[in-house]
């Protein structure tokens, strides 16, 4: 700015015209700044604007059931009672096996990519991970209806729950229709691997190379010097990424919805359909019939906005600080 | 001695191991991505036919029909969303650029990621109550207002990052010329800028082309031919949706196609914009 200003000053004395043109340049860059200034401060507006439009719409339900109708199960929206617990206990537990699959996926491709891989490997297994976050979740959705179910239903669960014996731990009984919270759980792993694998592998590439090489000179083998002088390098950004992940599958909707089986009820067992946040709404909202289930909707989309911006914010923080 | 000899084997085991582990790992997870590729070109082919494109779609029992207006209707609410988000999303990262470090610039990036963290049903909530609800009715405008809503953060990062790759001595030179700031940052920053922009915005397009979530309860669907930006309209993923958990065979393969087309619209973009960045960037070396 203090270029044209100076210039100004300089050129009083002389052509009117040329004087009349820096002070147009003058304007013109005034008007630019603020133009620029109100799109970037259309951010924060969008963002308060989402906080402002779904709480107040969801706070007469808040007002008249009280938090306890997140942790209350009594779902009968025509009676005017409503109860998240089941959907948040659903999308917690989803949320949770997606990360116990996907993590240890993710972070040995991300090692695979950064440790080992030879150079002309790189670039097309990280793109082809890539790719798995640009299919859209309703494809994911569909592919899980008639590929991923089938082969749940069959296979898969009968020999978790009777070959494995796992029915006595609780979670892997009863009956294997196919659409269950480990259905959800399992296509979710699938969506947010890439996250959590992009976010490793570029933390991990981040790490020094003195720091590998010193451990292998004072005689580590490969896996130790990546296990005692990388991993912990690169952790906080690791747990970043997963951060990130958790919050990616809280919110997926599409392929959740259709595969989770869309039942209000918290079972033990990962073979029963359950329900979550996401789902919750993109089932009820269009069949809301009165003000108070909408406000009630609106209410878990509320809480549902509050979780992923605070974990978005958390995992926002620890990415950073590696960088 | 045995002892050190018996560590050593078994450290050389464990290193083997767990580097066979890291190579099934990088397998086991470009498993499924083929897996659907292959399924989609199995269950989808079959369904494409010209009539997949240009006719509408036909109740239940009739043989043919296709997505005509789903296809339409995509277009429509992408082009809608450029327009919402390209230009606020493009100026947010000229100003994260230019202000770089500053308190405010440094507030709404943060902002900037959290936005684009927010779940897609939440951004389809919002616009209903926002755009939808004081009207009454359904429209195009509310599904692209808010899939352009979901762009914004994507655009003016990506744009933030390639203002800032474009060498500070360029917009000096302009300046040195007497070029006022706003022309410097316009007519040479940006333009330097431009191929890279370009790239994020295909990016961004390819991301929300496939959204649902967000259109459920704004564009809401059509099973009619419609371009009104005022009227509900069809999108290829919602149509998906509905087909997908449809009882009808005829129909399963109706979304099994729609898929299939989605999935390579949303390639040719992507395959676009890596060119794009490929041409104009050659020297760059890439990542």
């Amino acid at each position: 700015m203090t270029l044209p200003e100076r210039a100004i000053i300089a050129t009083r004395q002389e052509d009117d015209g040329v004087t009349l043109r820096i002070q147009g340049a003058a304007i013109g860059d005034r008007v630019y700044s603020g133009a620029i200034t109100f799109f970037a401060l259309c951010i924060p507006f969008l963002l308060l604007a989402i906080a402002w439009e779904i709480g107040s719409a969801g706070w007469p339900a808040l007002h008249k059931f009280g938090f306890g109708f997140l942790t209350s199960s009594d779902g009968d929206p025509v009676q005017g009672e409503f109860g998240a617990a089941p959907a948040i206990y659903g999308t917690i537990v989803s949320s949770i096996i997606a990360l116990v699959l996907a993590t240890p996926l993710a972070i040995g491709v991300s090692l695979f990519l950064s440790e080992l891989a030879p150079r002309w490997l790189r670039q097309p297994v990280g793109f082809l991970v890539d790719l798995l976050a640009a299919i859209p979740s309703v494809v994911y959705g569909l592919w899980g209806i008639f590929v991923l179910l089938p082969v749940l239903r069959d296979p898969v669960m009968p020999f978790l729950r009777d070959t494995l014996h796992l029915d006595k731990t609780g979670l892997f009984s009863g009956p294997a229709y196919g659409p269950s919270m480990l259905a959800a759980g399992i296509i979710l792993a699938i969506m947010v691997l890439p996250y959590i694998a992009s976010v490793s592998r570029e933390v991990l590439l981040a790490v020094p190379r003195s720091q590998r090489e010193a451990a292998l000179a004072l005689g580590a083998t490969r896996w130790e010097s990546i296990w005692g002088a990388v991993l912990p390098y690169a952790r906080s950004g690791i747990v970043g990424g997963i951060i990130l992940g958790l919050g990616r599958a809280l919110g997926e909707t599409m392929a959740v919805t259709m595969l989770i089986g869309n039942r209000p009820e918290i079972a033990a067992s990962l073979f029963a359909p359950g329900y979550t946040m996401a789902s919750l709404l993109a089932n009820e909202f269009s069949e809301a019939s009165s003000d108070a289930h909408l406000s009630a909707l609106m209410a878990v989309g509320f809480v549902l906005f509050l979780i992923t911006v605070i974990v978005n914010a958390i995992a926002r923080w620890l990415v950073w600080r590696v960088r | 001695m045995a002892g050190v000899a018996r560590t050593l084997k078994r450290r050389r085991i464990v290193n083997a191991v767990m580097l066979a582990v890291f190579v099934g790992a990088a397998v086991l997870a470009v498993l499924p991505l083929i897996f659907i590729f292959l399924h989609l070109l199995k269950l989808g082919i079959g369904s494409l036919s010209w009539d997949f494109f240009t006719k509408m779609p036909k109740p239940v029992g009739e043989a043919g029909g296709g997505l005509a207006n789903a296809i339409s209707g995509t277009l429509i609410l992408i082009g809608l969303a450029s327009a919402v988000g390209l230009p606020i999303g493009v100026g947010a990262g000229l100003f994260l650029a230019e202000q770089k470090g500053s308190k405010l610039a440094n507030g709404v990036r943060f902002l900037s990621d959290v936005l684009n963290g927010l779940p897609s049903i939440v951004m389809g909530i919002f616009a209903w109550q926002f755009l939808v609800r004081p009207v009454g009715h359904f429209s195009a405008l509310a599904g692209g207002a808010a899939l352009g809503a979901m762009m914004i953060p994507m655009v003016a990062r990506t744009t933030e990052e390639m203002v800032g790759i474009v060498p500070v001595a360029l917009g000096e030179a302009a300046l040195a010329l007497g070029y006022p700031r706003w022309r410097t940052s316009l007519a040479i920053v940006l333009r330097t800028a431009s191929a890279g922009i370009v790239t994020g915005a295909l990016v961004a397009i390819a991301r929300i082309a496939g959204e649902t979530a967000p259109l459920l309860f704004t564009a809401f669907g059509n099973q009619f031919w419609s371009l009104s930006l005022r009227q509900p309209i069809a999108a290829l993923p919602l149509q998906i949706f509905s087909y997908a958990i449809s009882p009808y065979d005829s129909w399963h393969s109706l979304a099994w196609a729609g898929a299939l087309v989605l999935i390579a619209l949303i390639f040719i973009i992507s395959l676009i914009a890596r060119v794009a960045t490929r041409s104009r960037f050659s020297t760059g070396g890439g990542d």
